[in-house]
């Protein structure tokens, strides 16, 4: 149950020293499907990748043939690959940019094929220089092998590929705001409608946002066929999933896996339990948007997206955050908001207040200066930005990232009221000296 | 009339040829100015103007929503030290106070040789291995207070002409968010990523 799964990550785990180069890629099957989706054409990509039920990577989980589908007939289209990878606890397209690019490339002429696409970008985030210098040489020795240009693999199709550098704006992440950006705007996310940019994009044509990993599958999914895919994977969830793992566990890292197995396996198993023989205390199970799991509630639930939405929470980017019994919830959940009321865009009054209130009223409680109400104000704060505090959010703004911010408070007011008011009562953080 | 040398205006070309649209060569001619001067100037958000057809507030309005574009002078090299959520969580707080003190000056500025930057920034993508550091945006992985020390000490006394990602975290770090295998043979020279073409040592890897 807790082998890992070896498909976007088999190259890079089998040829370490030269994973990245094209003589390898090509050494071990890459191109052939790209060189296929030439002779395929729109209709019949678009139908192959629907039936491969693949879920888009980047954090909503939307069916990727079904975006695909939405595509408007003006042209030109583009396709926008978002490698703007920041959310906190995520680093799996990292490793796909730095250690398989190619796959990337070839995923990139699939889905530019399957589009109608000739003109292709990579966004990727101003942190990631190496990352980015490792897809620029792919994409150069594509270039020069005739795989990106004019007329590819010989055909009568063009397609040319840019490496776009971000700098630094979380926000970035959400299409809309990536696509200002790249248009040379601030990354201010987009009032919708149109809801997807797949009617109005960049250049306000029609356009396609993919996330690393979505589109890191594409040559799979062509090569091994949707059934064959589909069954790597369980259930609705098909193929494998990338978590990245990180926090207090034995073994941090990138894990390629089937979704089924519980957060025990995952936690325990895969990553090498608690470190230095602790307890553990919680978990956000998709990164730091993902209102946060407790050992009491969710351990044994399977790691699924209808499992993990029923109970309150998401997968998102597949970053999993673990903290163990020394942690202070209160000051994991200050640096988390802090986060968000950092990378707010400013546009929208209920995010950019009430994110920088519930930084403030958080550090209030931290520091020992917290008052009785302000449990209640962080809800009222929180309830400003996303209504009723529901899941999934019932949002105040344009984009999720100011609901997002609620994650953590809707957390520790729920599973650790009684440490937060710890803090209030005994005038700051009873774990202090438990903490490292 | 341009400030820029022959070889950067041909830089600035190479960019602009990447782009169905002028105005998407904004960003990169940002850190292509950034890169010239040390830091972003006002003088250099005007060339960048010209270059792409906007007005000079028009640009300043795009740099200013990112913070990868230091408009202040910068430090020869920019340590930005992630306090996120999982590098919190390994003691990135005690690294960046190890940090400020070895440099001498606290988040958000520079020292008065203009040799360092210190900042605290959000995730940079390096949980697995947290806590974890940014020279340059050359990451360095596993660090902790004492390497983070002796890292801020050595840039003052090697004063590396680029940093390399790979012998940074040789000498300075520890665990990695997974196994990067093969030695990057590009440094950065500037507090500006190095992406070609600009930023790098010689433009062309």
């Amino acid at each position: 149950m807790t082998d890992q799964l070896r498909v976007i990550t088999r190259r890079m785990v089998e040829h370490p020293a030269d994973s990245h180069t094209l003589a390898r890629y090509e050494a071990t099957g890459g191109y052939r499907q790209a060189r296929r989706a030439l002779d395929m054409g729109r209709d019949e990509l678009v139908e192959l990748v629907k039936e491969s039920g693949l879920l888009g990577r980047g954090g909503a989980a939307f069916p990727a043939g079904l975006k695909w589908s939405f595509l408007a007939p003006a042209r030109p289209a583009y396709l926008v690959v978002n490698a703007d990878e920041s959310e906190p606890g995520t680093f799996k397209d990292r490793q796909l940019l730095e250690r398989d690019p190619h796959q990337l490339v070839e995923g990139m002429i699939i889905a530019a094929v399957a589009n109608e696409v000739h003109h292709a970008f990579v966004y990727v985030r101003g942190e990631y220089p190496k990352p980015a210098r490792r897809l620029q040489r792919a994409v150069d020795e594509a270039y020069t092998a005739g795989y990106l240009g004019e007329g590819i693999f010989g055909s009568d199709y063009d397609l040319e590929v840019t490496v776009h550098l971000g700098a630094g704006a979380y926000i970035c992440g959400e299409e809309t705001a990536l696509i200002n950006s790249l248009e040379g705007r601030r990354g201010e996310p987009r009032l919708k409608p149109p809801y997807f940019p797949a009617a109005k994009g960049l250049y306000m044509m029609p356009t396609i946002v993919n996330n690393v990993e979505t589109v890191s599958n594409l040559p799979h999914i062509l090569e091994m066929g949707p059934e064959a895919y589909k069954a790597l994977g369980h259930e609705a969830d098909t193929g494998s999933f990338l978590f990245s793992v990180s926090g207090h566990v034995n073994r941090p890292g990138n894990y390629e896996l089937p979704h089924g197995l519980t957060w025990r396996e995952l936690i325990y198993d895969v990553a090498g339990g608690i470190r230095d023989g602790n307890e553990l205390k919680t978990w956000i199970p998709g990164g730091a948007s993902a209102p946060w799991f407790v050992p009491s509630d969710h351990l044994d639930l399977p790691i699924t997206k209808d499992a993990t939405a029923k109970a309150g929470s998401m997968l998102g980017s597949g970053a999993v955050v673990v903290m163990d019994d020394t942690t202070c919830v209160v000051r994991a959940a200050e640096r988390i908001v802090r986060f968000f009321a950092h990378e707010s865009c400013g546009q929208c009054t209920p995010c950019r207040e009430g994110t920088t209130w519930l930084e403030m009223i958080l550090r209030r409680i931290e520091s020992g200066a917290g008052r009785e109400v302000d449990v209640d104000l962080l809800l009222e704060v929180g309830g400003n930005i996303s209504v009723g505090l529901a899941w999934p959010p019932r949002m105040t703004t344009i984009c999720p990232l100011g609901p997002s911010a609620v994650s953590p408070i809707i957390s520790i007011t729920k599973y650790f009221k009684d440490e937060v008011l710890a803090h209030i009562h005994g005038n700051g953080c009873p774990l202090r000296g438990a903490q490292r | 009339m341009s400030r820029w040398s022959p070889e950067t205006r041909e830089r600035a070309r190479r960019i602009l040829a990447r782009y169905p649209e002028k105005r998407s060569a904004v960003m990169p001619l940002l850190y292509l100015a950034a890169a010239e001067d040390g830091h972003l100037t006002p003088e250099g958000m005007e060339e960048v103007a010209r270059w792409v057809g906007l007005t000079p507030a028009q640009v300043q309005s795009v740099a200013s929503f990112y913070t990868m574009y230091k408009r202040e002078r910068t430090g020869r090299y920019l340590v930005s030290c992630c306090t996120s959520i999982s590098c919190m969580l390994l003691g990135a707080d005690e690294v960046l106070a190890a940090v400020e003190d070895e440099a001498g000056v606290p988040a958000g500025e520079t020292d008065d040789e203009g040799v360092i930057t210190v900042e605290h920034v959000e995730c940079i993508g390096a949980c697995g291995g947290a806590p974890a550091l940014q020279v340059n945006y050359e990451l360095v992985e596993g660090v902790t207070p004492d390497t983070a020390r002796e890292l801020i000490r050595w840039l003052r006394s090697a004063s590396p002409e680029a940093v390399h990602t790979d012998e940074m975290q040789e000498l300075f770090g520890t665990r990695r968010s997974f196994d990067w295998a093969v030695p990057e043979r590009v440094g950065a020279v500037g507090p500006f990523p190095a992406f070609e073409p600009y930023g790098t040592t010689d433009g062309n890897p």
